[in-house]
């Protein structure tokens, strides 16, 4: 009887140690905020440009993090999707359409001779990424800018045309290799043409 | 001199040489070709910036593009000639892509710029010594094309150990460095002088392979003949062991780690070509303008090393060594290994250009396709950077980029060793270069959404910094006026105690408050006028006077309440007669609230019996309840009636100040409105002008819309000032007084006032109009006494408009000073209206003689312009009859008599002032 209250006992006693020391670093490691939000807004793509019908993409992060679809932002395209999949451990779905197509990143550029310095488009911008002050000729800081479209719609002249980034010397990747499926060459006599899957 | 000790690396493969063919002819010199194309991006970096024109001519070595940038280089015309054009231009890049390249025809005279050799080398600073390589546009002419100088200074900040200089060269074909030592071996080697000068290395080493015997005894001979301190070191031949990093495991046994540079561990490599550049540099002052490059291949006759000048074609070469067009299969620039195919032999030579190989299909077949891996380990076999190429492709396949660089994908140097290897084909560099490329786009992405992000959250904060301040502001504001009121307050409360009872309340909510009791007071007072206009119908008299009582009573109160407002926006008192009143009204008020009430209620009562009768159409019972309610209804419609309407026609007691400040007010925004409307027409038809510059009919437009805008200004003018002055209410004494007593001291504003007065006048006039058709339409009898009102502001305001237009024309009575005119102020107003004038008379000269100059001025312009325009004619080649068809010497001459006159006038002015 005494070993077995004295192993109750024992137990006991570590299980209140350990709790305090449980408890203890419950309150000393405490992270504040919510962590989730910050990992989803740094893949979604910056650009601001409400597309997923939220101002900004923090709001839209926060959205997702309360169960909001994750297929609603154009410019993050699947990339984006996958990631955010892979992040919450969910399906990854394609693109919402109703909120816009994936398009090749774009930069907005001002006709600077048609500007009539109205700085509308200042304003709408959300990156600060156009110069320019009240009867002034503006311009866009195309390094600055994220392609959002914002700018298009405010302006009262139209001078202000969304330019698809080219591929430069300087911007060219490398493509993928074609891979083995690409080949339809029978090596050996006993090469069968049957799909690849991995 | 003894032999340093070589080391080995991992790996490494031994691919047939083939150097021997482009070693059988000497070093070539090709003639000019046609055009040189000089890319800007020639080194890793920001791509130079144009110096020159399109069109300008340039000599030998000059400078024609500039760095753009720490890491950057500049770019020299390889010979004299005129610089065709600086435009995008096929270049030498795995892509194809084209990209911005400066294009010079050759004038074929080899003119030389001057030069500026850097002879006292060894006394030099070494920034400067770095200075003038970077302007001698040197960059690394191993492969990378990594500039020079920063290279260099990144090396001096940590002490060195080594000073490599790679002639190692273990691609296969590639002969141009085992040539360039053959040749300028004195070059070379006082080119490494130069720069051990400048780093100061313990060891300085000549790495080469074992495979140029002649390179290294030429070296080995004139370095004893020096007696030089650098050593050779022979390495065995092994791919890659020209590898930099290869290089200096194999000199030194160290391994540079990952993700660093060998200036980390003590090490500086150079290319031998550099050296040798950086010798013309410093001791002939030639910038780089040509290299070493190695013509090889089955596909040509001749295949040999040349010496070529930075923008030659391709095919210019490729014609110089005899190409067989019908063998040449691939055309690779670089070697077999890590050289990439063109899509274009147009594309030019540039600084890292070191061999072009036109291989048969013999030579380099299509690559056999790719198999699955079978796991054989060759590949890590060979690696020389001692990496797992087996698990790089898996991760690389499968887009697995985190553990990739895990397996430090980055550390990669792209040899094609494992490729060489690989007995299933896999193109596994090709692989890496892929993936390599998607982390860098990612990074980049990232860079970038990072950058917007701070962008968006900066902008966020300003903008609520910015709706901080403007509340801050306005808490400030408001309580300034709460301080205001406050000491205002004071003495209003010792004044009436009894009527301001709360005086330290905040200010808005005094504010507030007033606002709204004024409403309340304006509404109540259009009630009574209401009323005591349906009195005055139903001639109740004992009615109408105890309604004009209150409608008097409720006025006054409402002027105090407004000019309490309009004060300091706030009084915080409110006189306890507003209740009062509002009190007194309530009666009527609640009557007929309660008559619209019954209304709406037998309203519905009558629908939801009529819903019933159409249930039950026989149902006499509810016919006849319909009927009652609807008498009722009736009889409490009549009761509304009489309670709320008529309109409220002023008596005699309607103030002006309240009825005709709103129609004033009116007339003036819209007044203003006429403004604003002409101005943008105005600008319009200019625009339009400016289009068709001879439309007469614009002009014309122009020309009556201008007028109108002057008088819709003046309208302004008037309207604004009057409602200031209606509000006090018997305006035509005031204005008269104002009239008469304005003309004292600041003259400048005399003629303004005058202005204000005949426009006051002019609204007073409006006024009693107004006034008298009200009475008229009820036929009170203070009709004619209002009659009379009016002829009499009629004859004042007719007056003032006399006196403005004299005054504005200048009459002057210079002599009449202001205590006359005061004097005279106190008499009837028309001698006020002359009296006036006198004083403005001595600015007025002033101002006409302004106003003349600026005449002046514009006639000038006007002739200048005119002048201008027959000149422009006459350029274009009109001949005169259209030029006199035009409307301009018209205009000129018009001008020109304008001027005259204004002259003329400006000599008597002067005179007469004398």
């Amino acid at each position: 009887m005494f070993t077995v209250l004295l192993a109750i006992g024992v137990l006991l006693l570590l299980a209140l140690i350990f709790g305090g020391i449980l408890g203890y670093a419950n309150v000393r490691f405490h992270v504040e905020g919510d962590p989730i939000v910050e990992q989803i807004d740094a893949l979604l793509p910056q650009t601001q440009c409400g597309q997923c019908g939220h101002p900004g993409c923090r709001p839209y992060a926060e959205a997702i993090a309360n169960g909001e679809a994750i297929n609603h932002c154009p410019p993050g395209g699947q990339a984006t999707i996958q990631a955010l999949a892979d992040l919450l451990d969910v399906e990854a779905v394609p693109l919402d359409g109703d909120h816009g197509a994936e398009s090749a990143a774009k930069v907005a550029v001002i006709r600077e001779d048609e500007c009539i310095g109205c700085t509308k488009c200042i304003q709408a911008c959300p990156v600060d990424a156009i110069l320019g002050a009240a009867k002034q000729m503006h311009t866009v800081i195309a390094d600055e800018c994220t392609g959002c479209d914002l700018c298009v719609e405010p302006c009262p002249v139209d001078c202000i045309d969304m330019v698809e980034i080219g591929v430069t010397a300087q911007t060219w990747s490398w493509e993928k290799p074609q891979g083995i499926a690409a080949s339809a060459i029978n090596i050996i006599a006993t090469d069968r043409q049957t799909e690849v899957t991995h | 001199m003894q032999s340093p000790q070589i080391f080995s690396f991992h790996g490494g493969i031994h691919p047939e040489e083939n150097k021997a063919q482009s070693l059988q002819l000497p070093l070539g010199r090709p003639s000019l070709p046609s055009e040189l194309v000089l890319p800007l991006g020639q080194h890793i970096g920001q791509a130079s910036r144009p110096l020159v024109n399109v069109g300008d001519r340039v000599l030998k070595g000059q400078i024609i593009a500039t760095n753009n940038g720490f890491l950057s280089s500049y770019l020299h015309a390889p010979t004299s000639g005129t610089i065709a054009g600086i435009e995008e231009r096929a270049i030498a890049h795995p892509s194809g892509l084209s990209d911005l390249c400066m294009v010079l025809w050759p004038d074929g005279k080899e003119e030389w710029t001057e030069l500026n050799p850097l002879d006292n080398w060894q006394a030099q600073d070494a920034t400067h010594v770095l200075a003038h390589l970077a302007q001698m546009g040197i960059v690394g002419m191993g492969g990378a094309g990594f500039p020079t100088q920063v290279k260099l200074q990144g090396a001096s900040k940590s002490p060195l150990t080594h000073f490599i200089i790679n002639a190692a060269e273990c691609e296969p074909y590639i002969t141009a460095d085992d040539m360039l030592i053959r040749e300028k071996t004195a070059e070379l080697i006082e080119g490494i002088e130069i720069l051990q000068h400048l780093v100061k290395a313990d060891n300085v080493v000549i790495g080469i392979e074992d495979n140029k015997p002649t390179a290294i005894a030429a070296l080995n001979a004139l370095l004893s003949e020096r007696g030089s301190e650098i050593q050779v070191a022979v390495v065995p031949t092994k791919y890659p062991s020209g590898g930099e990093k290869q290089l200096i495991q194999l000199l030194t046994g160290k391994e540079v780690p990952s993700g660093q540079y060998p200036a980390d561990i003590g090490v500086l490599c150079q290319n031998v070509g550099t050296c040798v550049a950086v010798h013309d540099a410093i001791l002939a002052g030639k910038p780089l303008i040509s290299r070493f490059t190695t013509l090889t291949g089955d596909a040509l006759q001749a295949p040999q090393n040349v010496e070529v000048l930075l923008g030659t074609p391709i095919t210019h070469l490729l014609d110089y060594a005899d190409s067989d067009e019908t063998k040449l299969h691939r055309l690779v620039m670089g070697g077999p290994m890590m050289g990439y195919t063109l899509d274009s032999a147009a594309v030019p030579i540039v600084k890292t250009s070191n061999c072009i190989l036109a291989a048969t299909k013999k030579e380099l077949p299509t690559p056999n396709p790719e198999q699955a891996c079978i796991r054989c380990g060759m590949c890590e076999q060979a690696c020389p950077a001692s990496l797992l190429p087996q698990q790089l492709l898996w991760f690389s396949k499968s887009q697995e980029h985190e553990k990739a660089e895990h397996y430090n994908l980055f550390d990669c140097i792209e040899c094609g060793a494992c490729s060489y290897v690989c007995p299933s084909s896999i193109p596994l560099v090709q692989y890496y270069r892929h993936t390599k490329s998607s982390i860098r786009e990612a990074r980049e992405a990232n860079v970038k959404s990072d950058l917007a992000k701070q962008r968006f959250e900066a902008r966020k904060a300003r903008q609520d910094a910015e709706a901080a301040e403007k509340e801050a502001k306005r808490i400030a504001r408001q309580q300034a006026t709460a301080a205001k009121a406050s000491t205002k307050a004071t003495p209003a409360e010792q004044a009436e105690p009894a009527k301001a009872p709360a005086a330290a309340a905040p200010v808005s909510d005094e504010a507030k408050k007033l606002k709204i009791d004024i409403a309340i007071g304006k509404t109540k007072l259009k009630k009574r006028q209401k009323e005591l206009l349906a009195a005055q119908e139903a001639e109740h008299l004992e009615e109408i006077q105890a309604l004009q009582l209150q409608v008097t009573e409720q006025e006054t109160q409402l002027a105090a309440l407004e000019a309490r407002l309009s004060k300091i926006s706030a009084t915080p008192v409110v006189p306890s007669s507003a209740p009062d009143a509002s009190r007194e009204k309530a009666p009527v008020n609640d009557e007929l609230k309660k008559a619209k009430v019954d209304v709406a209620l037998l309203g519905v009562k009558i629908k939801k019996l009529n819903k019933q009768l159409a249930d039950t159409p026989d149902d006499q019972e509810t016919k006849d309840k319909i009927a009652g309610f609807e008498k009722d209804l009736a009889t409490v419609q009549a009761i509304v009636k009489k309670l709320g309407t008529a309109t409220a026609p002023a008596t005699k007691a309607a103030p002006e100040n309240s009825t005709a400040k709103a129609p004033i007010n009116g007339d003036l925004k819209k007044a203003k409105v006429d403004v604003a409307l002409l101005g943008v027409k105005i600008k319009k038809l200019n625009k339009q002008l400016a289009d068709t510059p001879d439309d007469q009919e614009t002009k014309d437009k122009i020309a009556v819309f201008e007028a109108d805008l002057a008088t819709a200004k003046a309208t302004v003018e008037k309207l604004s000032v009057a409602p200031a002055e209606s509000s006090t209410a018997p305006s035509e004494k005031t204005s008269s007084n104002k009239a008469t007593t304005a003309s004292a001291p600041p003259i400048a504003d005399d003629l303004k006032k005058l202005k204000i007065d005949t426009a006051i006048a002019k609204a007073a006039v409006k006024k009693v109009e107004k006034a008298l058709k009200k009475a008229e339409e009820i036929q009170a009898p203070e009709a004619d006494a209002i009659r009379q009102q009016l002829v009499e502001a009629q004859q004042r305001a007719s007056d003032l408009d006399k006196a403005l237009a004299d005054a504005v024309n200048g009459t002057k009575t210079t002599d009449s000073t202001a205590t006359e005119a005061k004097a005279e102020a106190s008499v009837p107003e028309s001698s006020a209206a002359e009296a006036k004038p006198s004083t403005p008379a001595a600015p007025a000269n002033a101002d006409a003689a302004k106003k003349r100059k600026i005449d002046l001025a514009i006639a000038k312009a006007g002739i200048k312009k005119a002048e201008k325009n027959i000149a422009l004619l006459k350029e274009q080649g009109k001949d005169e009859a259209e030029i006199t068809a035009s409307e301009w010497p018209a205009k000129l001459l018009e001008a020109q008599t304008k001027l005259a006159e204004l002259e003329a006038a400006t000599d008597a002015q002067s005179q007469e002032n004398n």
